[in-house]
């Protein structure tokens, strides 16, 4: 029985369990709601839980263990290969899985029948081709061991999936009636319910600590990985960046990281100054109509997305600078070699900066106590004055976080480089030359075919974790200032 | 000190009515600190204007298409034939080809040209167009059925303006004579420009057809994602935010929860591509490229978003209303879902919207998990099909389109692009609706 019939199953047998439980609870008061502790309809759902939880328990536990212990007992079988060379192994046990899966779709298609699987032969039948008709293809030969491997592993998913479904349902089915049987007028089923949803409740909460640790774990499992392929010290200090896929590659972050930190800081030359007027105007200068207008067309800014940045930057941003700055430009210098450029990108992921510099500085001088402002002008100080001598020093630790804050967007932005900056590494001085980032050789390394097994493919997650390692070590820093700051006023 | 002394000694008798020089600067300084404040808004505003203009001048015009006008007379004996060929529609070209070259002679264009490279002008996909509608009407065999093919890119681009003589001097399809004889047959209204709903509606094409390409089955690939997104993350985000907001007590485990949801906020989005891959393709062996790993990369990525803004729509309930609650006897439970979560919905939905608007244009996770290249292909057969075939996503499409070759594929990437808007403006004026509508001020 497929997982979504079991699962409809499940929800039947809830119901059932609902309903039963509720009349049950009623009936335990001779029919007087009254004189129960809860109200009925919480003895239902209790007896629902009772149903559910320790059935889905099962059921997610058996769908983990069941492909691992599948692979457990057909390792053996395969005796080509060394038990102790487990990446071999894993290879072929995959191929195996793979055969495995195909024969079966292969049957729901109606290319074989059940009978025929258990005849085929390995050295005499097409097997390969008969499974990219049902649309699977196997990458390596299928010799007689992995065709008895893949028949075996059949026949135990097979019986695996009728325990399982015969099992999860009696859970459910006991599950249920056991609760039904504890039920009586004076169950606290109302702070069992609560409870079990408290729990709920807390689960969902822990997924956010979740995720995080699926990312370092993820990162950290694979860039271990690398690193035994290829050399730490090389990986951080190595002056070339040349992946290539048959090995020999030159793997070394430091262009990369000129390249992020490059195009950020052009990036950041062009928020900070503007984002950081932008704010000062609107909330010093600016009338109620002219903000009602300016800050939401600077918000509109912040919402676009990012492919829609990149392809400005690929396909207006980068031709207009090349006509200005390139070979035969409106400038006459040659500066620039191709549309493809860190000022490019820099340029345009400035433009995207405005607004999350803006708003945060500007939330940040709204804070600043307007009696700083009154006593200024009360020493006889313009308002340029009071704002360059009062209000931003004041303001400069939560203005230094915002621009960490942008300074950590703009190292991890990925489309407008993607587009925009070029793909070659070089540690150039030239901001019209074509630059790469992090990022954009994150996306190069894992876009395409990801095997997972060569060095070219693994070197993206030791890029991602320095992405991560540097973006989060700059946010925490940031929101460490601006939350120390804010204490002051507050 | 010395300064100050200094200066006043100098401006002697000093006048309320002429302003000494030290206060002119003074009033300068000021004029040019506000002219700054009023540059820096101005910068920005020419930014969205030059942003909005690039989007509109290059993407509306991907909404229109070149099509020629072309009567074929469907002969039955030469359907046959092409049917019963190995290569159909190659046959069926020829006949379209034919019935080109006599309908150019009708229309009393000269033309040196023959029939084969006359059939240049068209886009490669007006054979299969020809066959299928042979196929669905089988009835109208032996009728002369006019047809609206797509001419090709390039015919197309010059009359929008992409394509001249002198850039077609290098091309192998097409030369200036081609050209001449599109000048004349638009005359005559053989060939027109207008709304081709296929852009929004069809499926991606190969590299040598843009004309056909569109944005259809991505649209499709998105919505899916976006169906996972809001199944998971509006469920999860709420429950966690009424825990923190209401029942999490003040302890080590909570803040560790806390500052654990504003870093993931700020995480790059990339970085959540890579767990996807990791997690989901590389442990979880789901299959790469489905909408259904996109919507769980997604959700990750949004739930820090909607838990923050629900957890400022559940402070913005006064505390009043939990204290009545309680007072009448509801449980600790009971008055928050019953009361406060009820209250504290369009805010939370508004918060949700934007959410789910940031994870539509959300582009680099997708990259990782494969949802990119020519994929997006074919429509779904089925709800189950569409979330775990590969598709595309509506900006993954989009960065195909502007990595390919052709100019043709950029006018279309510039198309997408304002579709891509109009659902992002659409769900954040729903949100916007919603909270000027139902929110609250206690």
């Amino acid at each position: 029985m497929p997982f979504l019939w079991i699962l409809i199953a499940l929800i039947i047998i809830a119901s059932v369990a609902f309903v039963l439980g509720r009349q049950r609870a009623v009936q335990s008061a001779g029919g007087d709601s009254r004189k129960l502790h809860s109200l009925p309809g919480f003895y239902g759902w209790n007896t629902a839980i009772g149903a559910m939880v320790p059935s889905i328990v099962i059921l997610a536990v058996w769908m983990i263990a069941q492909p691992i212990i599948v692979n457990m007992s057909i390792a053996p079988m395969i005796t080509s290969v060394e038990a102790s060379d487990s990446a071999t192994l894993g290879l072929v046990l995959s191929n195996v899985t793979n055969v495995s899966e195909g024969l079966d779709a292969a049957i729901a298609a109606g290319a074989i029948t059940d009978n025929e699987v258990a005849a085929l032969n390995a050295e005499t039948d097409n097997i390969k081709g008969l499974l990219s008709q049902v649309g699977k293809v196997v990458g390596s030969d299928i010799t007689p061991e992995i065709l008895d491997a893949a028949r075996a592993s059949r026949d135990m998913n097979a019986t695996g999936t009728l325990f399982k479904t015969i099992v999860v349902l009696a859970a459910a089915i006991a599950g249920g009636a056991f609760a039904l049987t504890k039920i009586r007028p004076d169950l606290w089923a109302r702070n069992q319910v609560e409870t079990f949803v408290r729990y709920v409740l807390i689960t969902a909460a822990s997924i956010a600590i979740l995720t995080t640790i699926g990312i370092v774990l993820s990162l950290i499992f694979n860039t271990v990985k690398f690193f035994g392929m290829y050399s730490a010290t090389d990986f951080f200090f190595g002056l070339s960046w040349l992946p290539r896929f048959q090995g020999e590659s030159d793997l070394g972050i430091l262009p990369l990281m000129w390249g992020t930190v490059y195009i950020s800081i052009i990036a950041l030359l062009v928020a900070v100054p503007i984002g950081l007027f932008a704010a000062i105007y609107l909330s010093e200068y600016a009338s109620k109509g002219v903000r009602a207008v300016a800050k939401p067309a600077l918000e509109v800014l912040a919402g676009i997305p990012t492919i829609v940045y990149g392809l400005f930057a690929l396909l207006t941003v980068g031709p207009l600078l090349k006509s200005a700055f390139g070979d035969g430009g409106v400038l006459g210098v040659q500066w620039m070699g191709s549309a493809d450029a860190a000022m490019t990108a820099g340029l345009v992921m400035g433009i995207m900066l405005i607004p999350f510099v803006s708003s945060l500085s500007d939330d940040i001088i709204n804070a600043v106590p307007q009696a700083m402002r009154d006593g200024s002008y009360g020493l006889g100080a313009t308002k340029s004055e009071t704002i360059k001598q009062v209000v931003l020093p004041a303001a400069l630790p939560g203005i230094v976080g915002a621009v960490l804050l942008a300074a950590s967007r703009a190292i991890g932005e990925t489309m407008i480089v993607v587009l925009g900056a070029g793909a070659a590494a070089q540690l150039s001085l030239n901001p019209f030359d074509a630059m790469t980032t992090v990022t954009t050789r994150i996306v190069a390394q894992l876009t395409g075919d990801t095997d997972f097994a060569s060095a070219t493919a693994l070197v993206a997650f030791a890029l991602g974790m320095t992405l991560f390692v540097v973006t989060l070590g700059l946010n925490i820093l940031a929101l460490y200032i601006v939350r120390k700051y804010r204490e002051q006023y507050e | 000190m010395t300064d100050a002394s200094a200066n006043n000694s100098a401006s002697g008798k000093s006048s309320l009515l002429v302003q000494d020089a030290r206060t002119r600067k003074r009033n300068a300084v000021e004029a040019r600190f506000k002219w700054y404040g009023i540059t820096a808004i101005a910068i920005g505003c020419v930014f969205l204007i030059l942003l909005v203009t690039a989007i509109t001048f290059n993407g509306s015009r991907a909404f229109r298409q070149t099509f020629v006008t072309v009567p074929v007379t469907l002969d039955a004996a030469a359907i046959e034939a092409a049917e019963a060929s190995m290569m159909k529609t190659s046959q069926y070209r020829k006949m379209i080809e034919a019935a080109l070259l006599t309908e150019v002679a009708e229309a009393n264009i000269e033309t040196d040209m023959d029939a084969g490279k006359l059939g240049d002008m068209l886009s490669s996909s007006a054979p299969a167009q020809m066959r299928e509608f042979v196929l669905a009407n089988p009835n109208r065999i032996g009728d002369t059925v006019s047809f609206d093919f797509l001419t090709s890119s390039r015919v197309d681009g010059y009359l929008k303006g992409r394509v001249t003589r002198d850039s077609l001097a290098n091309d192998k399809n097409l030369d200036a004579a081609h050209l001449d004889l599109v000048d004349q047959m638009r005359d005559i209204g053989m060939v027109v420009k207008r709304f081709n709903i296929d852009f929004i509606i069809g499926s991606d094409a190969s590299e040598e057809r843009p004309e056909q390409a569109g944005m259809g089955v991505s649209i499709l690939g998105s919505l899916f994602m976006m169906f996972v997104v809001l199944l998971l993350s509006l469920p999860i985000g709420v429950a966690a935010s009424i825990y923190l907001e209401e029942f999490a007590p003040k302890s080590r485990w909570t803040d560790l929860i806390e500052v654990n949801i504003s870093n993931l906020a700020a995480v790059p989005s990339i970085v959540f591509g890579i767990l996807g891959v990791a997690v989901f393709i590389q442990i979880g062996h789901l299959p790469k490229s489905a909408p259904l790993v996109g919507g769980l990369v997604l959700t990750l990525m949004t739930l820090p978003t909607i838990i923050i803004s629900t957890r400022a729509a559940l402070k913005a309930v006064p505390p009043s209303i939990r204290e009545a609650a309680l007072g009448v006897g509801a449980s600790k439970m009971q008055s928050v879902f019953h009361h406060v979560l009820p209250l504290a919905m369009p805010g939370i939905l508004t918060g949700t919207i934007i959410g789910l608007a940031q994870a539509l244009g959300e582009t680099a996770p997708l990259l990782l998990i494969g949802m990119v290249g020519f994929i997006a292909t074919n429509y779904p057969t089925g709800p189950i099909d569409g979330f775990l075939s590969p598709n595309s996503a509506m900006p993954a499409q989009i960065y195909e389109w502007a990595k390919r070759a052709d100019p043709a594929y950029y006018e279309r990437a510039w198309g997408g692009i304002i579709i891509l808007l109009v659902f992002l403006l659409a769900m954040n004026v729903i949100a916007v609706i919603l909270r000027r509508r139902f929110e609250r001020r206690w």
